[in-house]
């Protein structure tokens, strides 16, 4: 001890050390606190993991802690490092770097790791474990699509893993020892509806299959069974369980069963030893879940401060699997031994709930494909509530009026977030002491819905009721027919393997849409399934049924399109020839060197088309503008790079895409800049010996300088740097978003990490989801010569003339 | 005094769009709401943009040039909410699979 403070060190940077660390630090600042984490990353939310996987959030998004934080708390961090001794005489920990760090209180918090079931050869290579963020991003670098995975373990974890691997493009196959999925949480009915829904989302399931092997030479080929099959694979995860990580605990002395024992004071057999979390065992129970890790944290902290008083008996086990359209809850003993079953099932909508009540008191509950009122059963199970008014309408509660009623009748003391323990009242106190206004305000303050964020809502419906001045911010939804945000839907769309507008509309909407969300929805599902979708002309502007941008006297612009701004005199003739067949009022040179053709009818569209035999120049739509173009090399005495023949290849590339709003691009030979490419979506500035490819720049409502999105030699690396950003943009921004909107909102630095500077695997997905689109791509205006129905460009009149039937009106 | 007019076969509306038909010197918008066939003059109340080429959003449609809405039952104009407008709408029926106007 030295000056009254004592040193404390902590091993482990995960979720339950690092919670600890907040609960000490609010007790008292007497501590000199050294963290050791193994893992190279500050403290991140693990349950969240598999929606890195899926894409759903990056890495950064699942930062609890971040670096900031240690700093501010005086925090030694030592990342990278892992514990490998302890000396419980002599009060020291030594590092695997050699480094010896003396302490006079210890924290244990070292959780578990993937448990190794018996299968030879898990060391081959493209064999992976799933849980931490670096074997997320291995796993994201060889997921792709097409690529064959095997989960090994049909747990939460699995299932979870599975899903991720899906949505890279995987196919996916989820092999179980047992005979139905999620054992330990479900029982063999859930069970079952759980493996129709893993399958109705493309994952194959296979139960009861026992792996002895991974086959292959040095890397992965498949997985061998105990009756001799072989499953091939390109990828295996083994998710089949975890085990607490004990080794420093027998070290230090401690008495370990399966966990580090503790007390109800969370004291381990040493007074100045104590754990935490994943690793430790009470009661005979090691915890898997964060609850539990949230819930020992703080009475441990109370302990390890001096103030020792407050017990930890034990939680209420609940489950929540965090996959977007299967929803499944468990919590508590659901056995229907010594306990009264409540059951209901709808086997066409995949509904499951099983309620188990004993002495008048719910001690379990399951719930499969509807987890609306899982709250609700947490809440009695939490609180013993006796049931006996409630028995008879268990599994349908009365009507529930509203939100702002059903919040009115919990009580203060409902735990609101499970994961962290946070009640009603807690967080409607934070609201008033702080002025909290905002969901991340309160997720700063309070740490409600920092677990697995399925409280997010209730979060927000109390916020919405409590605080004076709340602020919806961040994910606005995409319009009132379909509420959710643009991100929700796109997951939606893909999950659910819906392709087409009206489906989305019936199934989450209000069944009819309007002008704003059926763009929206048509460009997403065209994005999402590169072109292989059912496409619904109803649902787009009149501009892309006809393919000609429509004028105020309802006549229509056409521009067709001349690449790179380069054409011929027979070009020209021709151009000139239908202006003046077709009585054009106006013939326009446009900015963007294209030329446009003014004030034609929609019944001559498919003639002009025709005579010009030019391709569409998309002039009307949210896709591919043109690529303006300066002379380059070829002529210009300043060129340094042939800007015309890579605008041209630029355009050929992109042509007949949609994307989220229009894109404009220019290339330009030398720095110069005639043809203003800083100023474009997308832009490639020539100069000696390469390019600098640049994109959000805006020249149009903003004006904005394009941001640099990386320098390279030559054309072809010029012309993939921005075909990459194209997809990304693609697929992240939202509908009517700019590029220029888009890069100011995810920053150039993201933009970088995830196209540029992204894994090959990442880059490759990109092209070939490109490529796909490209592929099924096709010139608009070939549509006048085959119309996607017969009266697409023509206006009805009476079948024959005069009236058949006279009435008095 | 007004006519049935005979204009064309279901199947020339596709779903939730809108045709214009062209009778004497007037232009009446047909919609094709999938359950049911509505008619109103094809001239928004605004600036006289063609109604046949909006998007259809329930029983409204939306003008393709200044997003006005107008209510394809009644003719009235829904959206900017404080106008008052209202185009003519038309009856019309179906029989033997043939569109009929009462014009």
């Amino acid at each position: 001890m030295n000056n009254g403070t004592q040193r404390l060190v902590v091993v482990g940077n995960g979720m339950a050390g690092i919670a600890c660390v907040e609960q000490i630090l609010k007790h008292s600042p007497k501590f000199e606190i050294t963290v050791f984490g193994d893992e190279t990353h500050v403290n991140y939310n693990r349950i969240l993991l598999s929606s890195v996987l899926a894409g759903e959030r990056t890495a950064d998004e699942i930062t609890l802690n971040p670096l900031e934080w240690y700093l501010r708390n005086d925090i030694q961090l030592r990342l990278g490092v892992r514990v490998v001794d302890v000396n419980p005489e002599e009060k020291f920990v030594t590092g695997d770097d050699g480094s010896v760090t003396p302490y006079d209180t210890l924290l244990l918090a070292t959780g578990s790791s993937a448990f190794k079931p018996p299968i030879q050869g898990l060391d081959k290579q493209n064999v992976f474990a799933f849980r931490t963020l670096d074997d997320t991003r291995d796993l994201l670098e060889r997921a792709s699509p097409g690529v064959k995975a095997i989960v090994i373990g049909g747990g939460l974890l699995g299932l979870e893993a599975a899903r991720g691997l899906q949505v890279r493009g995987c196919d996916v196959t989820v092999v179980h020892l047992m005979a139905t999925l999620m054992e330990r949480q479900l029982d063999p009915d859930a069970g079952n509806y759980l493996t129709g829904k893993m399958e109705e989302l493309g994952v194959r399931v296979l139960l009861r299959r026992a792996t002895t092997a991974i086959v292959g030479d040095e890397r992965a080929e498949g997985i061998a069974f105990d009756d001799g099959t072989v499953l091939e694979g390109d990828l295996v995860v083994v998710a089949a369980g975890i085990r607490p990580n004990v080794e420093l605990g027998y070290k230090a002395g401690l008495h370990v069963n399966r966990g580090i024992v503790v007390n109800d004071y969370m004291e381990t057999s040493d007074p100045d030893i104590f754990a935490v979390g994943e690793c430790v065992e009470h009661r005979g129970t090691c915890y898997g879940l964060v609850a539990p890790l949230i819930e020992q944290g703080k009475v441990l902290a109370a302990t390890i401060t001096g103030n020792k008083g407050p017990t930890y008996t034990g939680t209420v086990l609940a489950t929540k699997l965090k996959i977007m359209g299967v929803d499944v809850f468990s919590a508590g003993d659901w056995s229907e031994q010594h306990a009264d079953p409540v059951r209901f099932e709808d086997r066409a909508l995949g509904i499951y709930k099983k309620l188990t009540v004993r002495d008048g008191k719910l001690v379990g509950a399951i719930l499969v494909g509807d987890t609306s009122d899982s709250h609700r059963y947490m809440d009695w199970l939490r609180t013993g509530a006796d049931l006996a008014e409630k028995r008879a309408h268990l599994l349908f509660p009365p009507p529930a009026s509203d939100a702002g009623l059903d919040l009115a009748e919990m009580a203060d003391t409902a735990t609101i977030c499970g994961c962290v323990g946070v009640t009603k009242g807690a967080i409607i106190e934070a609201i008033h002491e702080k002025g909290i206004s905002t969901m991340s305000q309160l997720k700063e303050t309070t740490r409600a819905s920092t677990g697995c964020g399925s409280c997010t809502s209730l979060c927000q419906n109390i916020l919405r009721a409590v605080a004076p001045d709340f602020e919806e911010e961040g994910k606005k939804v995409l319009c009132g027919c379909v509420p959710f945000s643009q991100d929700n839907l796109r997951e939606i769309l893909r999950s659910q393997k819906l392709k087409s507008v009206q489906e989305v509309l019936d199934i989450y909407g209000n069944g009819s849409g309007c002008e704003i969300c059926k763009p929206a929805l048509s460009y997403m599902l065209d994005m999402i399934w590169c072109g292989d979708h059912d496409e619904d002309r109803s649902a787009r502007f009149i501009n892309d049924r006809v393919h000609a941008n429509i004028q105020k006297d309802g006549t229509f612009s056409v521009i067709p399109r001349i690449h790179g701004g380069v054409t011929s005199p027979a070009q020209l003739r021709r151009i000139a020839d239908v202006a003046d067949k077709y009585n054009v009022p106006m013939v326009k040179i446009t900015g963007s060197q294209r030329i446009d053709l003014l004030g034609i009818k929609k019944e001559d569209l498919p003639k002009v088309w025709a005579d010009l035999g030019m391709m569409s120049g998309q002039a009307y739509t949210k896709g591919v503008r043109m690529v303006k173009t300066c002379v380059g090399t070829e002529f210009c005495r300043f060129g340094t790079q042939d800007s015309t023949s890579a605008g041209v290849e630029m355009e050929h590339r992109f042509e007949n895409l949609f994307t989220p709003h229009k894109v404009k691009m220019a290339t330009v030979g030398c720095p110069r800049n005639c043809a203003e490419a800083t100023v474009k979506d997308i832009g490639l500035v020539g100069q000696e010996g390469g390019w600098q490819v640049v994109v959000g720049g805006a020249a149009g409502k903003s004006v904005r300088k394009a941001d640099l999105l990386m320098t390279v030699e030559t054309t072809e690396q010029a012309l993939e740097a921005a075909e990459l950003f194209f997809q990304y943009y693609r697929e992240q921004a939202n509908y009517l978003e700019r590029t220029y909107d888009f890069v100011e909102r995810v920053g150039i630095d993201k933009v970088r990490k995830e196209t540029v500077y992204a894994p090959e695997a990442t880059k490759r997905a990109l092209l070939d989801r490109l490529q796909k689109s490209k592929a099924a791509s096709k010139d608009a205006w070939l549509e006048g010569q085959s119309p996607v129905n017969p009266t697409q460009f023509i206006r009805l009149r009476p079948i024959e003339s005069g009236p058949i039937e006279t009435v008095l009106s | 005094m007004s006519a049935w007019i005979r204009i064309a076969t279901c199947d020339s509306i596709p779903p939730r769009e809108g045709r214009a038909a062209v009778i004497g010197d007037r232009q009446i918008a047909i919609f094709n709401l999938g359950d049911r066939f509505l008619a109103v003059d094809n001239e928004c109340p605004h600036q006289s943009g063609p109604l046949c080429d909006g998007i259809v959003a329930g029983d409204a449609v939306v003008c393709p040039l200044h997003q006005w809405k107008v209510n394809l039952e009644t003719g009235a104009v829904a959206r900017p909410a404080d106008k008052q407008e209202c185009i003519r709408t038309y009856a019309i029926r179906v029989d033997e699979g043939v569109i009929s106007i009462e014009a």
